[in-house]
């Protein structure tokens, strides 16, 4: 019985709904093959690029796991967004200059800064190195949640998201101090107005019930008090914005020099009142009694794994892998790495019960579209178009109810913590037709703005496929790289006739179609009946309820 | 015609200075009076076309058997030739008959039920089953590239503005149904596609029972049944389709093991369903006869002989079926091929592509005539000789697009792009349109407001159809003296920008 087979069946059905498995986070020994690697680069990154799964098959497991999770500094902070507006607008930069480290001279410009923001960061995901940076960055985007129409400077909002780049794969209580003095946080939930003389508890309630405590197991009843969430707000009095150098500082007559009592959840804890600058330094006692709470570990360690791996932790996985995650997170002193590794590499990872259940979020269907069909955009020095073509698309997201930049609260995208729907929320009567709209004019006519377009070229995809001649090994290669849940021989014999073969009984039409195409494209009658066809083929696989799917 | 007028005005009500029984209807929600009066107008006509694609390339010269130039078909093709005494008479027909395998269709032609239209072809003819489809499907020269089909052009203009604002009252149903999953080129309108897909019979039986294949028993199956489930719930027509299905529980026989007939079982019952579909796309598979087209004892027997018994078994039970359904007069099918078969069989059995080939027409209206006459085949037959083309395969869609789906004949050459001769393939009158045109301004009453002086009964149905198309900066004012009435299938169009004031009474049935 080799490894699949038996963490297959370790598996049991529960309540006909769920499904559970007894896996955890040993280390997984099992098989490494093509259906590996896809499940972990769908997870890890936007799709599965051909290229990519070639690029690791050549690997382990191990070394894949730690290719992927090792980011240098240099992709960890991308140039900076650019001016990509127009050139009579915001005078303080010049047109292709970045306008994250200026101040703008009039007003009324921040809403093209934001944009400019969210068009690049778009750009990045599309353009993402070969490691988690860009799927791990969105995800502490929703955990660290600012909504950048309310914070509107976009410096700050750009100062956000490099600490959110920063500290991805760091540790994260330096990350969670780092976000509280966060330029961007400090607005968007006030704690820059927070002041002995009129607390504000916003940023002090969010810290505990969001960004690290948590409400618990059930995600209902935080184990800390009311008082503590105003105590905490007395702790983190006196930190304010300098507008015009666009970064923190500590007012220490605005901050709140009493003693804070906390209740028993926090053993009773006393943070004494300092003054002057030391007043400061309250934050760091502050932090050091929160993380001594085990909690901290394990809504992190749940939050991680709902975005890689599955929202339904019951308790076997949170007994057999959140735990030990949390455990493991707590003895690295809470680097994120080792718990992102231990968990890419585990058992559980790879557990067939957890493959190819992910719900896609809009950003993966538009962003790992283009990546896996190696969709072709406008050369780089041409900054212009790119922006357009990463506005177009960031629009597609925001219209399929994921705007990068802009989550609907504070709390994040409603997938990643309402209950009992969590991903499936993702998809409606609304939002599905649309996702096949976005993958149907991706596979069409594309999207063209000032000439330039992005479009699938589903010729060029389909001469990096194995054997595109063979129409059954076309359609294998296809299905395995576009879906999770392969369709029945049935459905493919089928696709395959009634498509590629345009109901003929023998392959040899489409060989002879492909070859032709391939030794003389010019052959623009021929050409067009292998476009169409191929453009059939895969809009009808897109628009397959399998590939909504990771 | 044109729907679009009818439709337009439908849609944007509150744009409409409309008066009916002296009350304004000006800004009038989307449910208003008006609304419903014109949304409630029966289609044109309840006539649907079923299309049957032979995929492969027919052999025509061994489904319509030349019998004037016996001799020389003989040798052509001695290999395969169907033995002269064993060719099916036709009623009235001395020229050619049919395969041995074909007696439903012998009979219905015998009955009036079948017409043949000879050596239907288009020039310069491609040899590719793909290019030949592509061509078939769009109407396109044989050099150009169409990317819409004609019958997708039908429908647009048809059903213009589709897919925004459908399904709607006045067409609730799927415009265009295919069976089979054929090149989608055929419904591919100029914008969007305008049919929906059945992928084959299994498929349809199991979408009316809700049986679906099997989901993975994991988390991964418990998340594709979800989006399974929305994909249901924005399946728009799934709903009506199941109903129509599930409204029929009796049909005569079909026979058995045979895909066409399975096919047309389910265009019967969608038909007799109720369904307002206009066109049927189903398809019969397997006519690439290259090799071993017939036994090699009995040319009467074998590969060819098996798919035109399926297709004439599978016709006539349809044909039947129709009749026991009392839908008959509402249905007319066409069979078509990509391109036929070489004149000269070949070594091997079999014939290599060619040109022309017989086409049918079925259906209760169906003129039962042959069109054409026999192939010119050569003593000295070559391997490259070809049936030189008769009719164009434009000119029978543009025939049907006129005598059955009702286009009027100045409007044709919108859907066709050029214009094409008219076959007498549908029984006159099957179309037949009392239309009054109101051109003037002012009252209804006064017959110079009316085309040829002609003012409409004050009760008007069956195909008749009222025109509301004042001149310029006029108007039309149904007096406050008449009610008008508008029943069984009669309509009345106002035209795009045009007023109708109605003081007296309407009453649309």
């Amino acid at each position: 019985m080799d490894r699949r087979t038996f963490l297959t069946g370790a598996k049991e059905k529960r309540n006909n709904q769920s499904f559970r498995t007894l896996s955890g986070i040993t280390s997984y020994t099992g098989v490494w093959s093509t259906d590996e690697i896809i499940h972990l680069l769908k997870r890890t990154m936007f799709g599965a690029k051909k290229s990519d799964i070639d690029f690791f098959s050549t690997m382990t497991m191990e070394q894949s796991v730690d290719y992927l999770l090792n980011v240098s500094s240099l992709q960890i902070a991308p140039s900076p967004p650019i001016k990509n507006y127009s050139p009579t607008e915001d005078l303080a930069v010049a047109v292709g200059e970045t306008w994250v480290y200026t101040n703008p001279t009039e007003s009324g410009v921040m809403g093209e800064r934001r944009s400019s923001l969210k068009s690049w960061w778009v750009g990045q995901m599309i353009n993402q190195e070969r490691n988690i940076l860009e799927k791990l960055t969105l995800m502490w985007h929703n955990h660290f949640v600012i909504e950048m129409e309310m914070v509107g400077n976009a410096i700050y909002c750009y100062q956000n998201n490099a600490i959110l780049r920063k500290n991805a794969l760091g540790n994260f209580k330096q990350f969670v101090k780092d976000i509280t003095l966060d330029t961007g946080m400090l607005k968007y939930l006030n704690n820059y107005l927070n002041t002995k003389s009129a607390p504000d508890e916003n940023y002090a309630r969010e810290l505990q019930e969001l960004f690290t405590i948590g409400k618990g197991f059930d995600n209902a009843t935080p184990p800390y008090s009311e008082d503590d969430v105003k105590n905490a707000a007395k702790v983190l009095t006196g930190w304010m914005i300098d507008d015009v150098n666009n970064t923190y500082f500590f007012k220490s007559t605005r901050h709140d020099t009493t003693n804070k009592q906390f209740s028993a959840y926090y053993n009773n804890t006393i943070i004494s009142g300092r003054t002057l600058q030391d007043g400061a330094l309250e934050l760091d006692d502050l932090l050091t009694m929160i993380f001594n709470k085990e909690d901290v570990s394990l809504n992190i360690c749940r939050k991680i794994y709902r975005w890689f791996v599955y929202y339904d932790i019951d308790a076997a996985t949170e007994l057999n892998v959140i735990e030990p995650l949390a455990q493991i997170f707590r003895t690295s002193n809470y680097e994120i790495k080792p718990v992102l590794l231990a968990l890419f590499k585990s058992e559980h990872f790879f557990d067939v019960v957890n493959r190819g259940c992910l719900i896609k979020s809009p950003v993966d269907v538009v962003v790992a579209l283009c990546r896996e069909f190696n969709v072709v955009f406008p050369d780089v020095t041409d900054f212009d178009a790119n922006y357009k073509m990463w506005d177009w698309l960031h629009s597609c997201c925001t219209s399929l109810q994921q705007e990068p930049g802009d989550p609907p609260n504070v709390a994040g995208w409603p997938a990643y913590y309402q209950t009992p729907q969590f991903h499936q929320i993702w998809i409606n009567s609304d939002t599905l037709p649309k996702r096949n709209i976005f993958c149907d004019t991706m596979i069409s006519s594309g999207y063209t703005k000032n000439g330039t377009t992005i479009v699938i070229d589903a010729t060029a995809f389909t001469a990096t496929l194995t054997d595109p001649a063979n129409p059954n090994a076309l359609i294998n290669d296809a299905i395995t790289f576009l879906l999770r849940i392969p369709i029945s021989q049935t459905s493919k014999d089928q696709l395959k006739t009634d498509i590629l073969l345009g109901g003929q009984a023998t392959d040899d039409y489409w060989t002879t179609a492909w070859n032709t195409f391939i030794i003389n494209p010019g052959n623009a009658t021929n050409t067009n009946i292998v476009k169409t066809k191929l453009k059939n083929l895969y809009q009808y696989i897109l628009r397959l309820p399998e590939y909504q799917l990771a | 015609m044109n729907r679009r007028d009818f439709l337009g005005k439908a849609l944007t009500t509150a744009a409409i200075p409309a008066v009916i029984g002296g009350f304004s209807l000006r800004g009038f929600a989307a449910n208003s009076l008006l609304q419903r009066v014109l949304s409630s107008a029966p289609p044109m006509n309840d006539h649907v076309l079923v299309m049957v694609k032979l995929t492969g390339g027919n052999d025509g010269l061994n489904t319509v058997i030349p019998i004037d130039v016996y001799s020389n078909y003989f040798n052509a093709r001695s290999n395969i030739a169907i033995p002269e005494n064993r060719i099916l008479s036709l009623n009235g027909i001395s020229a050619m008959g049919l395969h041995p395998s074909m007696t439903g269709m012998q009979t219905m032609f015998n009955e009036g039920n079948l017409g043949i239209i000879q050596a239907v072809s288009y020039p310069n003819p491609n040899f590719s089953h793909f290019r030949a489809t592509d061509i078939w499907m769009s109407g396109s020269n044989s050099d150009d590239v169409l990317t819409s089909g004609i019958a997708g052009r039908y429908l647009d203009y048809e059903f213009n503005g589709f897919p925004n604002g459908y399904p709607n009252n006045i067409m609730p149903d799927p415009l265009a149904i295919q069976i089979g999953s054929i090149s989608s080129l055929a419904l591919q309108g100029p914008t969007v596609n305008m049919g929906m897909s059945i992928s084959d019979p299994t498929n349809f039986y199991n979408f009316i029972n809700g049986v679906e294949d099997p989901l993975p028993i994991n988390n991964a199956g418990k998340e594709l049944s979800y989006v399974r489930s929305v994909v249901k719930q924005t399946q728009q027509y799934s709903t009506v389709i199941k109903n129509a299905a599930l409204n029929v529980t009796q049909q005569s026989s079909y026979p058995s093991n045979n895909s066409l007939a399975a096919q047309l079982k389910i265009v019967a019952r969608l038909v007799k369903g109720g369904l307002k579909t206009r066109v049927y796309i189903v398809e019969h598979k397997g006519f690439d006869t290259h090799s071993l087209q017939t036994d090699l004892t009995d040319t009467t027997i074998g590969t060819h002989a098996n798919l035109l018994s399926n297709l004439s078994e599978a016709i006539k039970a349809f044909q039947d079926d129709l009749s026991f359904l009392q839908i008959e007069d509402k249905v007319i099918g066409m069979t078509f091929s990509e391109f036929g078969r070489r004149i000269k069989s070949n070594s091997s059995g079999g014939t290599d592509h060619g040109v022309a080939a017989p086409l049918f027409i079925f259906g209760k209206k169906a003129n039962a005539l042959v069109l054409g006459t026999s192939p010119n085949i050569p003593v000295n037959v070559t391997d490259n000789d070809n049936v030189a083309m008769q009719y164009d395969f434009r000119s029978v869609y543009s025939s049907l697009l006129q005598q059955w789906l009702c286009v009027r004949p100045t409007d044709i050459q919108e859907i066709m792009l050029q214009n094409f001769e008219n076959l007498p393939i549908i029984e006159s009158l099957s179309c037949n349109t009392t239309t009054y045109v109101f051109n003037g301004n002012g009252y209804w009453s006064n017959s110079s407001n009316w085309v040829d002086g002609i003012i409409p009964p004050t009760n008007v149905f069956g195909n008749a159809e009222i025109i509301i198309e004042p001149q310029v900066g006029g108007q039309c004012i149904l007096d406050r003296s008449i009610i008008q009435t508008v029943s069984n299938g009669a309509s009345i169009i106002v035209k795009s920008q045009k007023t109708f004031v109605i003081e007296g009474g309407f009453i649309q049935n």
